[in-house]
């Protein structure tokens, strides 16, 4: 199973980003294999609007089958509950600490979006 | 003929120099407020008789007997609108700016169009003048299409006064495009200054003719004056402050009605505008 | 880190001036300048530019006239009256249309509908915007283009480098100057701020926008703060705006008085705070005192409320 996680860095030790539409990139992990790769999200950066919901379809289409984000907004939440994707929260630590962490089961997952939308 | 009353920075006194050029005109006038984001004509004016419309951007809806899921919809979109995902599109009408791309798009006919609410139009009247006001619904973000509907309402055999929000993107542009003369009315402080000669660059961009109209002319200094002059561009008046316009202002009343003595100052700039628009077309 | 966007519905109230003020006071924050459309604040905190990037957003249509046939297509299909007829013909004799780059919205249908695929669409260029120091701090500023369509997605970048700034430096404080209305660009300012101060001014004209602004803040839930400029020109209205500020849920953080200090504070290319001691300068320290210490207990206050959770 593959989880996309939102970062400005590349690799296991970069933090998590907090923003989830105009994060820079995702950091896609493979827990079975324990490998990864990174899914490009800048393109959002110059979007005029609606960032968040082609991040969202970024995720889709990159295959993962959970996001871990520090913020997710309404726009974005609903594309990725519509396409069965749960979304979990989690602090700015480094990526493999929060991977750690969701494999423990101790993120909270979203319910609804938790900040509110914007341009 | 129609004039538009514009401005860079926003406070500069558009809706009070609009307005008392609407009440001194001799003639028929139509006042169209296109500040739809924050219109105040109103509070001066006090029209009369009023009824309202509501105003409608078309988006798309979804017949989903009708989809198959192929997602030209999502690839037509500029916006991020309509998300075409496995299943079914999601629509987002809050993004779509309603060109019709997606309808027009698919294939299967699957997409229609339905009426959103934007905002609405108010129309009332006040002696010789015709008052039509748009505003928008607080949470709308696009102010154009907004503003081209209150535009709908302009007439060519009167004098039309468009009160035009301040700045000088996409909203100011609206509301001026098409204007047989723009003025442009500022105060002569380096934030006057500085928001003019962006105004002046928007209408320089746009091929437009316009004018500058100084208003509290001696609370600052001489920079937007000698500006004009370097740059050869008229100054149609100028209004010297007084803080009884200011307190009628806070009151609700109109310029005239705290000096009734500026009134030839406004019947002078409605000529001086109704002279430069005869002489371009001459 | 907190965030203070400073707005006022009606233009003309003073943001700008009184965000230079708290800029001075802050001496640290990070300060952004959102009011991308009539960019102001650099006037006063006369900015140091570091680093200049362009602004691209959004597509523009252009026509290319050696492909063209000139069959109408684009015209029956364009919503925003973007195209229009010129006077040159095409090859096979039809007039040739061309894409007035002010009215194009850059959605894409002419391009799409094209039978020829005669339309270009490359990227837009809508501005520039700019990372500079001042004395107060670092300061993040941009300019929109002319007839630029004012989304918001200018405003949040702003913002976006602000808090980059602000955690890269250890900065706890960015002070917004934003802007005026309730569309895009203003919602763009304000989301997920940690506080909104309304800067208003006794007239009915001021009261009106003020309403309809703080609806926005409402909507989006934030800590709403309201000030009334030029308080004297009208005591009644003042009363009458500080009670429904606190009616619909607003903290009333202070009054300043009409002065020409502020024109004259402005000619001079100085904040408030340095261009006197006089009344003015006084009520906006009291109003910045009012306003952080209401934004410290908001904080305090959500902070012990998620800690029992």
């Amino acid at each position: 199973m593959k989880i996309a996680l939102t970062t400005s860095g590349e690799n296991l030790t970069a933090p998590l980003e907090s923003r989830f539409g105009r994060a820079p990139r995702f950091l896609l992990y493979d827990l079975a294999t324990d490998t990864f790769e990174l899914v490009d999200n800048s393109r959002n950066l110059n979007a005029a609007q609606g960032a968040g919901i082609q991040a969202a379809q970024n995720v889709v289409r990159a295959g993962a089958a959970s996001l871990i984000t520090g913020h997710c907004g309404p726009k974005a939440f609903r594309v990725l509950s519509e396409s069965g994707i749960p979304v979990y929260l989690a602090e700015s630590d480094t990526v493999a600490e929060v991977i750690e962490k969701f494999r423990n089961g101790s993120l909270p997952r979203q319910e609804q979006a938790d900040v509110e939308g914007h341009w | 003929m129609r004039v538009a009353v514009a401005s860079g920075k926003g406070g500069t006194g558009k809706t009070t120099v609009a307005v008392a050029l609407a009440l001194a005109a001799t003639q028929e006038v139509q006042y169209l407020d296109c500040d739809v984001e924050e219109p105040n004509g109103q509070i001066f004016l006090n029209p009369k008789r009023i009824c309202q419309e509501a105003v409608t951007v078309p988006v798309p809806a979804l017949n989903a007997g009708l989809c198959n899921g192929c997602g030209e919809c999502g690839s037509i979109c500029q916006f991020n609108a309509i998300v075409a995902l496995k299943t079914k599109p999601l629509l987002f009408p809050e993004l779509c700016h309603g060109c019709g791309g997606c309808v027009k798009a698919c294939p299967q006919k699957a997409l229609y169009e339905q009426n959103k609410t934007i905002g609405q139009l108010t129309m009332g009247g006040c002696g010789h003048i015709s008052y039509i006001q748009g505003r928008l619904a607080v949470g709308e973000a696009m102010s154009p299409p907004l503003i081209r509907a209150v535009k709908k309402y302009l007439r060519p055999d009167c004098l039309n006064i468009i009160d035009s929000p301040p700045g000088t993107s996409c909203p100011m542009i609206s509301a001026v495009r098409g204007s047989d003369f723009t003025l442009l009315v500022t105060e002569p402080t380096p934030f006057g200054l500085h928001d003019l000669q962006l105004a002046v660059a928007a209408m320089r961009e746009l091929e437009m003719p316009f004018g500058v109209v100084i208003n509290r002319c001696d609370s600052g200094d001489r920079r937007v004056e000698d500006y004009c002059q370097s740059q050869q561009i008229s100054v149609m008046a100028s209004i010297p402050e007084q803080r009884s316009i200011a307190e009628a202002y806070s009151r609700g009343e109109t310029l005239l009605d705290a000096a009734p003595a500026m009134r030839s100052i406004f019947e002078g700039l409605l000529e001086a505008v109704r002279l430069s628009v005869a002489g371009r077309a001459a | 880190m907190k965030e203070i966007v400073v707005i006022s519905g009606k233009g003309g109230t003073g943001k700008t001036s009184l965000t230079a003020a708290f800029a001075a006071l802050a001496n640290g924050a990070v300060l952004a300048d959102c009011d991308v459309d009539a960019a102001d604040l650099h006037l006063i905190l006369d900015p140091q530019v570091l680093a200049q990037n362009e602004f691209i957003s959004g597509h523009e249509a252009i026509i290319d006239p050696a492909k063209c046939i000139g069959c109408g297509a684009c015209l029956a299909n364009c919503r925003f009256e973007a195209v229009r007829q010129t006077d040159i013909l095409t090859a096979s004799g039809e007039r040739l249309p061309a894409i007035d780059p002010f009215a194009c919205e850059g959605c894409g249908v002419c391009v799409r509908f094209c039978p020829v695929q005669a339309i270009d669409f490359p990227s837009r260029h809508c501005g520039a915007w700019y990372l500079s120091s001042t004395r107060f701090g670092p300061m993040v500023h941009a300019r929109l283009g002319v007839a630029a369509e004012n989304s918001g997605k200018l405003v949040s970048l702003v913002r976006r480098e602000a808090r980059r700034i602000a955690t890269d430096e250890g900065r706890d404080l960015i002070l917004v100057d934003g802007p005026p209305g309730i569309g895009c660009p203003v919602i763009a300012s304000m989301t997920g701020a940690s506080a909104v101060l309304i800067v208003t001014e006794p007239t009915l004209s001021g009261v009106h926008d003020m309403e309809r602004v703080m609806k926005l803040g409402a909507h989006f839930r934030l800590p709403v703060h309201v000030c009334v400029n030029k308080w004297d020109i009208n005591a009644d209205m003042t009363g009458r705006i500080e009670t429904k500020a606190i009616e619909a849920g607003a903290i009333v953080v202070g009054r300043i008085p009409f002065s020409s200090e502020v024109t004259q504070a402005q000619l001079a290319g100085k904040s408030l705070i340095e261009y006197s001691d006089g009344p003015v300068s006084n009520a906006v320290r009291k109003i910045w005192d009012s306003l952080c210490w209401h934004v410290d207990a908001t904080e305090t206050s959500s902070l012990e409320r998620s800690a029992t959770n």
